[in-house]
């Protein structure tokens, strides 16, 4: 017990220490805990499958999970409950499930105030074509990095007179130059050889010239790695047609949220995407981005591939290659086969099946 | 319904012209009562003056335009197409307006035009405006519409498509409002009316109406941007009520793209504000063959202005005789079945279509090896293999 307190201590003090840009770290002594968050609808199943294949893995994760429904905190302002908040600031590591919204419940969305509370600025989804789902696209393997607090989605609308509404888009210094260090930071940690800023700059001279100006900036200090620029119709025009000129893509807000949903479709949707969202203080929260899915909740019809693949994509992060690379494998090798996938992905097999198979292929392993 | 076909009834609903052409009285047999009339339901273009020929003004642009324009003209010398064109250089490096502006009055002259893509130079300051926008703002232009179709021959990973996007080409993202009141912030406005949305949702309707199509989405980020992606979507919804024989619902643009990329043949015709207009467009385009192949069309309620539909400049391209002169070709189909010169487009646009997709001659941007002259000179032939035409064609 003791031992757990000095080694988070350690860690937070590591942190705190630390600069800006997040190092993948080695945990390689002791075990590293994560807060999960399970989410709703399928969310608690496929955390449950995810919790067995790491466990088959013998990865050494201790699982806290926490429950993030909103509150109202002292002076009438949403927040996320206490204790969840001391555990994610306590382990900087999270696991999430998808989160149901409610519609008339008065406060933000959750993700949007998970957002908020740990500062996520970084968007982070790797897209790779998956051998065994076949989609028009075979040749996929690009990240999108997403400047995730500002740009269009700032929230700032006014009606000026009726029929007229004004949204503002803001782009700030800051926030422009901490998305493309930590867009080169990855290039550079992950090798990556190139990062192209994508923009509107033609149109939108002043903001986004900002966010290229800024993007130009970091580059210099990145010499190992090639900087290019490009329209967002450009991008979107060479994307469709051939995915793999492109490697790391970086860019704001609005135009983020749309490009990565595209390449998520590129490489078969949102149930196989896995995604990362980076936060200031060294914070890391990996989330599925597919929705709850009322519909087959509970009936353990679920594919937990989305959760998996963001679960890996945490071990990386935490410098735990050797876990992340053996259960991706047992993943891919056991949709590569088609004995049992779930219906999503074309097959018939439960939820349990499918995770019990990729159990049994990671102990293989060993 | 033949491709030719569904592009000869590509012509919409404007008002006449008002005529404000010299009025040379004797020529102009027709001009009292055209200058009169202001039929809603179809549209006259400005009754050709001199011999029977209209004029058109075309504007070169940068890159690969010049060359392409250069070829429209070739060809249609030499098929004889009653079209003059008035040529208007705009310099993209000037920073004057004076020459984009000169083009604006010689369009509300002619009322036509076709034009190739004016580079914009982003490093430049604010005060430098992309010389484009100021066009289609100057001119009203404010229905930017595209169709998508699959054409045979084009080897894509995806099949059968045909999709109708429709643009609001005015306000939006695009409209260039931008300042930075603390520096190191930048705030930039998006501006969305009422009378805009409902403009482009009207024409939206009307035009799948016109062309007997079943569904009408508008792609909108409504659940973000609550007011202004609110009142597009309102506006549509209100417009969807008067024209119950036609399906209306909604998507999220992410969600769009989503389903373009895997399920494109779910749409139909698509309506959206400016920005979610060019990505969408830009991937319909890429998906049905690539930039070299898709012509589009600036609708105002008085002018119309010709161009491809993805607006590239190919700089990289340029003057090397590689680029594909389709979209630009098949833009100015567009334009001539838009002047009533529909046998001169059915014609063009069937040798076009037979070269790309039996000759399969295709340029570098298809995977192929020929060079545009190349191209050009297959479709001269099959038009020169149509046999001399008579005046009961014309």
């Amino acid at each position: 017990m003791a031992g757990n307190a000095w080694r988070s201590t350690v860690s937070r003090v590591m942190g705190a220490i630390k600069t800006q840009s997040p190092q993948p770290r080695t945990f390689s002594r002791g075990i590293q805990t994560v807060t999960l968050i399970p989410g709703d609808g399928i969310g608690p199943e496929i955390s449950t499958a995810v919790m067995k294949i790491f466990e088959a893995a013998k990865a050494p994760i201790q699982w806290e999970e926490k429950n993030v429904t909103a509150i109202k905190g002292p002076g009438g302002r949403w927040m996320i409950p206490p204790e969840a908040k001391e555990s994610m600031d306590k382990h900087k590591i999270g696991l999430k499930g998808p989160l149901k919204t409610p519609i008339a419940a008065g406060h933000p969305s959750m993700n949007l105030l998970l957002r908020k509370t740990f500062d996520l600025y970084a968007n982070v989804r790797p897209c790779v074509s998956i051998e065994g789902y076949k989609t028009p696209y075979t040749d996929v393997d690009l990240v999108t990095i997403r400047e995730n607090t500002e740009g269009e989605y700032s929230g700032i609308e006014h009606v000026i007179v009726d029929g007229v509404v004004q949204s503002i888009k803001l782009i700030t210094e800051d926030a422009s130059r901490r998305i493309a260090e930590y867009a080169f930071e990855y290039a550079r940690n992950n090798q990556r050889t190139s990062v192209t800023a994508v923009h509107k700059a033609n149109i939108m001279r002043m903001s986004d010239g900002l966010f290229l100006r800024k993007c130009r900036e970091v580059a210099e200090n990145f010499k190992d790695v090639k900087f290019t620029e490009m329209y967002l119709d450009t991008v979107c025009l060479n994307m469709v047609q051939d995915p793999s000129q492109f490697d790391v893509l970086v860019m704001p807000n609005l135009y983020g949220d749309i490009l990565s949903d595209l390449c998520a479709g590129l490489i078969g949707g949102l149930g196989v995407t896995p995604s990362g969202n980076i936060g200031a203080n060294g914070v890391a929260i990996f989330e599925s981005v597919h929705g709850t899915a009322p519909d087959i909740a509970g009936k353990d019809l679920a594919n937990p591939t989305a959760l998996l693949l963001s679960a890996v994509m945490m071990l990386r992060h935490m410098g735990l290659h050797g876990y992340a690379k053996k259960i991706e494998t047992a993943c891919f090798d056991t949709i590569r086969d088609k004995k049992v996938l779930t219906k999503d992905l074309g097959g018939n097999s439960k939820c349990s099946e499918f995770t019990a198979d990729i159990c049994r292929r990671v102990q293989d392993m060993d | 319904m033949s491709i030719a076909a569904r592009s000869a009834f590509f012509h919409f609903s404007t008002r006449l012209q008002p005529w404000t052409g010299l009025k040379s009285t004797a020529n102009n047999l027709k001009s009292p009562a055209v200058c009169c009339q202001r039929k809603k339901s179809s549209y006259t273009p400005p009754p050709a003056k001199y011999g029977g020929r209209h004029t058109v003004t075309l504007i070169p642009g940068d890159g690969i335009g010049p060359e392409l324009l250069n070829h429209v003209r070739e060809l249609f010398r030499f098929c004889c197409v009653p079209v003059d064109f008035e040529i208007v250089r705009v310099d993209s490096s000037a920073s004057s307006e004076d020459d984009i502006n000169n083009a604006v009055t010689a369009i509300k002259r002619n009322g036509v035009a076709l034009k190739g893509n004016i580079e914009t130079n982003h490093n430049l300051p604010p005060s430098h405006k992309s010389k484009n926008k100021l066009l289609r703002t100057s001119l009203d232009l404010y229905a930017n519409v595209m169709h998508c179709q699959s054409l045979p021959g084009v080897p894509t990973r995806h099949k059968d498509i045909d999709v109708v996007i429709i643009r609001e080409n005015t306000e939006g993202e695009y409209s260039s409002l931008e300042h930075e009141n603390v520096p190191g912030v930048v705030e930039s406005l998006k501006i969305i009316t009422r009378v805009n949305s409902l403009r482009i949702a009207e024409y939206a309707f009307n035009l799948a109406r016109e062309k007997g199509r079943r569904k009408v989405t508008a792609v909108h980020k409504a659940n973000i941007m609550k007011l202004g992606d609110g009142l597009f979507l309102q506006c549509c919804k209100e417009v969807a009520a008067g024209y119950p024989d036609i399906t209306f619902d909604n998507m999220i643009v992410d969600n769009t793209t989503m389903q373009l990329v895997s399920k494109p043949q779910q749409f139909d015709v698509m309506v959206m504000p400016n920005l979610y207009g060019n990505i969408v467009s830009n991937v319909c385009a890429g998906l049905v063959g690539g930039p070299g192949l898709v012509p589009g069309v600036n609708y105002g309620k008085d002018y119309a202005v010709f161009e491809t539909a993805t607006r590239n400049t190919g700089k990289s391209i340029a003057n090397k005789n590689i680029a594909n002169p389709t979209a630009t070709l098949l833009a100015s189909c567009l334009m001539l079945d838009h002047l009533k010169l529909h046998a001169y487009a059915r014609m063009i646009r069937k040798a076009v279509l037979k070269t790309l997709s039996e000759t399969q001659l295709h340029t570098a941007d298809l995977g192929g090896q020929g060079t545009t002259s190349e191209v050009l000179h297959s479709i001269m032939q099959e038009i020169q293999r149509g046999g001399p035409r008579t005046t009961e064609q014309i």
